[in-house]
This record gives structure tokens, C-alpha cells and sequence, in this order.
């Protein structure tokens, strides 16, 4: 079938009614947004660690995002996103009432939550938001749950009141000192690791704020837990798009994780195979921009 | 008197002599416009080829290739509807034994199987059989109607299959004939398995997937895309909800890297995702889809399978020089004949006994060249097949943009390993009885490439159509064999002891 608009062949290979529902939405900054989706049977097994896909439409790309919460009584899945691409962007002008064409999982392994002691979770900028389920898993084991908000700046910092109701102790770091203190989220790491009681740091952000954390919990020997966010298709393990190297060995992140030792990660590699389609990304982003969907405006 | 001379023998007097017409070509997309564009190779006969090429089969008394077909199609029965210029008969014929001619039709490696043995094939060239079912399987799409089989009055007893592959998809229509409430459950949000993500648009039209997968789903059968076997619901859930018995059809989509240094940078991917970016995402037409992909000026193929084939002339379609390195020679690569000769006329260049040793990258990560060693044939390897051994300093480089691996396929664990007591063989395949496809876990089938490892379309239908039977005699609670058949299988094994035993 041709597309009348843009004289190209449309795509009509089995294209279903879009059928997860956005139920709720709200905005945390201009780029930072929370959604809650309708995906029952996502829902039903999802657990703290884990991550979906999703495809806004029948163009799209398909985009792995930590899950943030989830309900299982009534069926939803919460994410925080960070609009940095173009489809991260389009899925921000969704809201209530909209619907997206796939949403699938739970995938990769759940976080592991045993009774340790004294755990930090460090959060960066969106990466509170998966810390959250973890820390509350890990708060409910026993663990004495130390945790950090970090961000840029003031407007960048996410579920601070959610982290301060959960944790034992809570620590609000921005880079520019807007809101609490004035510091790299390494650094109070740091103290902590420096004071002796910590038996465990989760640590989740942009691979260069993980990759740091990593750096100085090391120095303590304080094992680490990251969970990284490599580029993905199918999230099943079919393709090897998301390896990475994991203590000399390749792993898959949808499957083998998408938490591993910190320690054992090399981010150098992870950050690399990041920035694989930044040129393309920039193409899609600039054409989304200009065009807001306008099939016309793409050829 | 040799089985050729016996036949023309027979037939001498009715018609002109079947030997002296040749092999009907297939005709195709002009070889330089098709590599640039992805329609279809192969463009079908017309009526007058096919009424010309049913004419050339003998007919044989003792037909080889109905022994060579591996889901024993009767090939002499519907090439003769075809000379009684009669295609629904045609595919009546067809669909006793396959569900899907249209791609059987079209991907089967008719060279391998039935047109290997072909008695015709013997002194002249076989009957071009492949392209026959193909020709009675798109006359009846064009035609519109598709006559529908009987559907047995509705039992009210649910079965699941996981992965909607040429396995599952079988088994769904086959059980949903029988009257059972069939769910299919897939991971990826289309349906058709290696149809849809792995097979190219140009070799198998997506078109026709969809018309298969409609067919199924015409009959009944529910398919819930994005359901993810092992994770969204595990192989014990379905089981304690509802459902009867369950077949696993989830392929072997797992794939092999060579474990050589610079596997890992930008640039480099398996063939399942290079494959996946363009049939799946549809890639080759971004930005208008969303999904990336790069190939750059320069691509290199490694593998010799159908998987490289397809790899390297979806890399072509996208503008770029494609080199094929394949470790043995010509005679022992493995794709299909068709796929090979379409691409050498396409342009493939070719580097044979050569084998990867590095990727060499820039210092952003970047793929930049590809180090080969050359090789040469040694003494034959467990497979019969001639191993080939490097030539020491014989290593050279290969400027390129982008690697594409497609050195085979292993068994996805995501699913075994979330499954209780079900036995896994060393490769991690599911151990499945060759004549039920029943399992070591109680009501549970399983069949397709996640039991044999990579194989053909035309073997993962047969095994769904076998679990289709063995399912429903189960949940019968009946024997899952016959008698008679459990005597054939003795009879067949015998058989084949004699065999080993007089060698
Ligand atoms: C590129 C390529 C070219 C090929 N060319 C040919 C050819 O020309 N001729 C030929 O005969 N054969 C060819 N083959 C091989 C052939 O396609 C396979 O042997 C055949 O498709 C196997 O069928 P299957 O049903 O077992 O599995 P598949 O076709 O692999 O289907 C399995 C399905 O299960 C789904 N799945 C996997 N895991 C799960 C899960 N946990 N939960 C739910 N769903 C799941 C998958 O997404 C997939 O849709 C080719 C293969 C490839 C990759
Ligand atoms: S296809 Fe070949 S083997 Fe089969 S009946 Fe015809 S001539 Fe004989
Ligand atoms: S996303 Fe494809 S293997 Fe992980």
C-alpha cells in the first residue's frame, strides 16, 4: 500500500491497535516526565530491578526504561523518563488518555535483595527513580537503607520526598548547590564508605555518575551494584546489541542483567556503544522537532 | 533398465520427450536495479512456465523426491493437477503436508531435499519443484478466497504455544482444526518468527507472512504479541491457568560471537541484529522509521549460511561494498544454491578459505578494518566435510565500516532456564522424543529449531504438525503413538541398523 502523503510504501505487515493506555502523567521539569501505564500482564510479575520496552507507534523504535514502581492490583507500570531523543520526546507530548502500540516485559533479572545491613542507594538524576523500588525491597529485608538524590541542579532532583519517607537517612547532593548540598554524589559516598559501616552500594544513573560511584566505593572494597542502560532491541537476548564486557567476559544486559558488580564493568566500553547512533539520533531528534509528527515533513 | 529409461519408457508415445525441455527459469528482478531496492528476486512463473515445467516431471512410479521432501509432500500428485492446468487441486495437495507453500515454496532448500533426488535430476536437470509450489500457492492468493479447511466443533479446552514461528504458528492452526482454544504467545510485537525478523523482504515478501498468520488466526488461534515466555508469564503459569499442555516453539535465537578480539565495538553486530534493525524496525527506510542502522561504505559478512547471505545482501540494499569471508570453499557453503548465485550476480564479492582473526578499531571505538587469515583444506572433520586449516603469515586486512557476524545461532536459555524439569541437552536444546516432541515435563511439547538447533522452515512445521497430534492424544488422554505407528518407527529403526551394519 502506498502512503498518499509521502509516496513511500507503508508498512502494513500486522499492525495492532495500540493498546496500552496511559493513565496518568506528570511532569518533574522540561525534560523530566512520570507516566503510569495500564500493562496488567507486566504488572502481575514485575519486580524491583527489572526494566520494560516499549513502542510508541508503529514507526518506532523500541526503548528499554527501568521500571520506577508498580501496582500489581491495579495493573500499572510506573516509569521516569528523561526526554534526550527524539522518541523519548514524542512519548513526553503523550499524556492521559493516550495509548502506546507495545509495551513488553518484565525483563532481565530482579535485583537481588538479601539482609546485608547497611546498604546506600545513589540515585542520579532519572536513576532515582529505579533505586526507589530497590531501596524499598531492601528497606523491607532489614537493611538500614542510606540514600542519596542526586542531580545537576535544583529542578533536576527527582522523588526526593519519596526517598526521605523510605530511607533511614537520606543525603540531597546537587552539582551547583541549589538545593542541598553542594557536591558530586561521589562525595559523600565517599564519607560513608570512609566511616566503615557501609556493606553495600546500589548505584544508578548515567553510566559516568555509576561509573565514578564505582571508582570510589572500590577504593573500600565496598561491592557495588549497578544497572546499566546499553542501547537494546529485543530485551530477550536474541540480538547482542546491549553486550557489554562484564570482568573480561561479554554479557548481555537484557538477560545476564541489567545489574551487575559494579567493579567488574567496564564503562568505558558501555559509554562507547552508547554513543553507537548520537549521528542518527540527531537527525530523528532535529526532524522530530521541526516536524511534530508530521509524516509529510519526513521525506 | 535405470528408473529414468523406465519412465520415459512408459510415457514415450502420449507426449514430445520430457528429457529434451529444459529447466524452466524462474524470472527475476534484472540483478543491478534489484540491488538497490528490496522487492522480491524472484518475480514467479507466469501460467505458460508452469504448465511447461509440471510437464517435465516423470511422473515416477517410485518417486524420490517425495522421500526426499521431509514432511513427504506428494510432489508427482500436485505437479499433475498442475498439468491438468488445475492449481486448486494443486494446493489441496500441498496443504495436506504443509501449511505454508506459499513460503515453503520460496525458502525451502528444494536443492537439499526433494530436487537433490529427483529422478530427472539424475541425467538431465530436476524438475523445478519449489517453484511450482510457489506458482500453485500464489495462484491461490491471487485468486483472493481461501478455501477454508473444516474446523472440528470447539472442545472448550485451551492449549498455549510459545513463539510464533513457522512451528507455533503450525501447531496453533492445526490444534485450532481440531476444536481446541489455541493461544499463541510472542515476544516481539509482530508475529512470524525468523518469517518476519530474520528472512529478508526481498527473498520472502512480508506480505505473505501476513496472509499465513491472518490464515492462522482465521482459524481461530489468538496470538498475544509482546508476551514474553520466562518472564511476562512463566511455562508453570500457563500450565496452572487453564492450559491443557503447552508447545514450545521459541526458536534458537541466541546468538554466537567468535570470541575474537574487537567483537565488541561500535560497528559490530550479530546477524539477528542487523537483521532485526531492517526487517523487523525497518531501518533501511530511517528516519521515516525510528530504529537505526549504520553499514557505512564497506561491510563484512562472516558466515556462509543463509543468515550471511541475507545479511550481506540486506547490507548491499543499503548502498554499501559487502566482502563475504567464509572459512571453507565454494562447494561446502551451506545456503541455499539460489541464494548464493543471486548474490554473486548482485555483486557479493566473495573471500573463500579465509577466516577472521581481529577487528581493528579507531579510537572512538569504531570498527575499522577486519584482519583475515587465508586457508586451505585439510582432512575431512567429523561432518565429512573437508577442515580447513589457516596458512601461517597469511593474514591481510579488509578496510571496513561495519562486521556482521553470522556465524550461527544457540539456544536462548531465557525461557529453559524459568522452566522447571524440563531436560536440556549440552548446547542447551530441549530434549524432546523424535516421534512425539514430548518432553521430560508433563504436558509439555516442544519442537522446531529450540530442539534441533538451527534448521529449516520446513522442518519446524513438521515438528509442529507432529506436536499438534501428539497434544491432542494427550490431552485425550489417549497413547501419544498408534500401534502401528510405534511399529513403523520399529520397522524404520531396523531399518537403518541393517544399513550401518552392511557399511
Ligand atoms: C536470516 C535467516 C534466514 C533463514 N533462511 C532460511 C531459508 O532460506 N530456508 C529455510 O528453510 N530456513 C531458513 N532459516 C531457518 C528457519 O528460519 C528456522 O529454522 C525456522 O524459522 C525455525 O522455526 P521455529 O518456529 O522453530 O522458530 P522461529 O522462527 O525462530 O520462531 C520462534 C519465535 O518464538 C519467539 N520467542 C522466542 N522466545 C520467546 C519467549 N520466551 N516467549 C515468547 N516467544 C518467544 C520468537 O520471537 C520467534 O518469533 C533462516 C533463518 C534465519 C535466521
Ligand atoms: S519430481 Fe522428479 S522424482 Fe518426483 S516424480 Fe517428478 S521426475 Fe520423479
Ligand atoms: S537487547 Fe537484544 S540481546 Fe539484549
Amino acid at each position: 500500500m502506498e502512503n498518499p502523503e509521502t509516496g513511500q510504501e507503508t508498512e502494513t505487515f500486522w499492525i495492532e491497535e495500540a493498546m496500552y493506555k496511559i493513565l496518568e502523567k506528570t511532569d518533574y521539569s522540561d525534560d523530566v516526565y512520570m507516566q503510569v501505564i495500564e500493562a496488567p500482564q507486566v504488572a502481575a510479575t514485575a519486580q524491583a530491578g527489572q526494566f520494560v520496552i516499549l513502542r510508541i507507534h508503529e514507526e518506532g523504535e523500541r526503548i528499554p526504561l527501568t521500571i520506577a514502581d508498580f501496582d500489581r492490583e491495579k495493573g500499572t507500570i510506573t516509569i521516569v523518563v528523561q526526554a534526550v531523543g527524539k522518541s523519548t520526546r514524542h512519548l513526553q507530548t503523550l499524556g492521559k488518555g493516550d495509548s502506546l502500540a507495545n509495551f513488553i516485559g518484565p525483563l532481565g533479572l530482579p535485583s537481588e535483595v538479601e539482609k546485608v545491613g547497611t546498604v546506600v542507594c545513589a540515585g542520579g538524576g532519572v536513576g532515582v527513580a529505579p533505586v526507589y523500588p530497590i531501596a524499598r525491597e531492601l528497606k523491607k529485608a532489614g537493611n538500614k537503607v542510606i540514600g542519596i538524590v542526586a542531580a545537576r541542579t535544583k529542578n533536576l532532583l527527582l522523588w526526593e520526598d519519596k526517598m526521605s519517607e523510605l530511607c533511614d537517612e537520606l543525603i540531597v547532593t546537587t552539582d551547583d548547590g541549589s538545593h542541598g548540598r553542594k557536591a558530586l554524589v561521589t562525595e559523600p559516598l565517599k564519607e560513608l564508605c570512609q566511616d566503615g559501616s557501609v556493606n553495600l552500594v546500589y548505584a544508578i544513573g548515567p553510566a559516568i555518575m555509576m561509573k565514578f560511584c564505582c571508582k570510589t566505593t572500590e577504593e573500600f572494597g565496598v561491592r557495588t551494584i549497578v544497572s546499566l542502560n546499553s542501547i537494546m532491541i529485543d530485551g530477550t537476548g536474541m540480538c547482542g546489541a546491549c553486550r557489554v564486557d562484564v570482568g573480561g567476559e561479554t554479557k548481555f544486559v537484557c538477560v545476564d542483567g541489567p545489574e551487575f558488580d559494579g567493579h567488574q564493568v567496564d564503562f568505558d566500553l558501555l559509554m562507547s556503544r552508547q554513543r553507537q547512533y548520537l549521528e542518527q539520533e540527531k537527525i530523528s531528534n532535529d526532524l522530530f522537532l521541526e516536524c511534530r509528527g508530521d509524516k509529510k515533513c519526513l521525506t | 533398465m535405470s528408473d529414468v529409461e523406465k519412465n520415459e519408457g512408459e510415457k514415450k508415445k502420449a507426449r514430445p520427450k520430457k528429457t529434451s525441455i529444459p529447466r524452466t527459469p524462474i524470472p527475476e528482478q534484472d540483478a543491478r536495479e534489484r540491488a538497490r531496492n528490496f522487492e522480491e528476486v524472484a518475480l514467479g512463473y507466469e501460467r505458460d512456465h508452469a504448465l511447461i515445467e509440471a510437464s517435465r516431471c516423470l511422473m515416477c512410479k517410485k518417486p524420490k523426491c517425495v522421500a526426499g521432501c521431509p514432511v513427504g509432500i506428494d510432489i508427482p500428485a500436485f505437479i499433475q493437477a498442475l498439468v491438468d492446468d488445475d492449481p486448486a487441486a494443486a494446493i489441496s495437495i500441498l496443504k495436506e503436508k504443509t501449511s505454508f507453500p506459499a513460503v515453503c515454496g520460496r525458502v525451502c532448500p528444494q536443492e537439499e531435499q526433494c530436487e537433490k533426488v529427483c529422478i530427472l535430476g539424475k541425467k538431465h536437470e530436476p524438475v523445478a519443484i519449489g517453484r511450482l509450489e510457489r506458482y500453485a500457492a500464489d495462484w491461490e492468493a491471487g485468486q483472493g478466497e481461501v478455501t477454508m479447511p473444516e474446523i472440528a466443533e470447539k472442545k472448550g479446552k485451551k492449549v498455549g504455544v510459545v513463539g510464533s514461528g513457522p512451528a507455533g504458528l503450525t501447531c496453533a492452526g492445526e490444534l485450532a482444526k481440531m476444536g481446541y482454544d489455541v493461544v499463541i504467545y510472542e515476544a516481539l510485537h509482530k508475529p512470524g518468527g525468523v518469517l518476519v525478523y530474520g528472512i529478508p523482504e526481498f527473498r520472502l515478501p512480508k506480505s505473505i507472512v501476513q496472509r499465513e498468520c491472518e490464515y492462522v488466526e482465521s482459524l481461530g488461534v489468538e496470538i498475544k504479541l509482546d508476551y514474553v515466555i520466562g518472564r511476562t508469564m512463566t511455562v508453570d503459569d500457563m500450565l496452572e491457568n487453564g492450559h491443557l499442555a503447552v508447545f514450545i516453539a521459541n526458536g534458537a535465537g541466541l546468538p554466537a560471537f567468535m570470541n575474537i578480539p574487537g567483537e565488541n565495538l561500535n560497528g559490530v553486530y550479530s546477524a539477528n541484529e542487523f537483521l532485526t534493525r531492517a526487517n523487523l524496525m525497518k531501518a533501511y527506510r530511517f528516519p521515516e522509521y525510528d530504529t537505526p542502522i549504520k553499514t557505512g561504505r564497506n561491510v563484512a559478512v562472516i558466515g556462509g549460511g543463509n543468515v550471511a547471505m541475507d545479511a550481506a545482501r540486506t547490507a548491499l540494499r543499503m548502498g554499501a561494498n559487502v566482502h563475504l569471508v567464509y572459512r571453507r570453499s565454494m562447494d561446502e557453503l551451506p545456503a541455499r544454491r539460489e541464494e548464493v548465485h543471486h548474490a554473486e550476480e548482485e555483486g557479493i564479492d566473495f573471500h573463500l578459505l579465509t577466516n577472521p582473526t581481529q577487528i581493528l578499531g579507531d579510537d572512538e571505538g569504531w570498527v575499522r578494518e577486519l584482519e583475515i587469515i587465508h586457508m586451505e583444506l585439510g582432512e575431512p572433520d567429523e561432518s565429512g566435510r573437508r577442515r580447513p586449516v589457516p596458512i601461517e603469515g597469511s593474514e591481510s586486512r579488509i578496510p571496513v565500516d561495519a562486521v556482521i557476524m553470522a556465524i550461527g545461532t544457540k539456544a536462548n536459555p531465557l525461557l529453559t532456564k524459568s522452566t522447571k524439569g524440563l531436560e536440556l541437552n549440552k548446547w542447551g536444546l530441549i530434549v524432546a522424543d523424535e516421534n512425539t516432541l514430548a518432553t521430560s515435563k508433563k504436558g509439555v511439547f516442544a519442537g522446531g529449531d529450540i530442539v534441533t538447533g538451527a534448521a529449516t522452515v520446513i522442518l519446524a512445521m513438521g515438528a509442529g504438525k507432529i506436536a499438534a497430534r501428539s497434544i491432542d492424544r494427550y490431552i485425550q488422554g489417549q497413547p501419544l503413538l498408534t500401534p502401528e505407528e510405534e511399529e513403523e518407527i520399529r520397522a524404520e529403526a531396523e531399518k537403518l541398523r541393517e544399513k550401518a551394519a552392511a557399511k
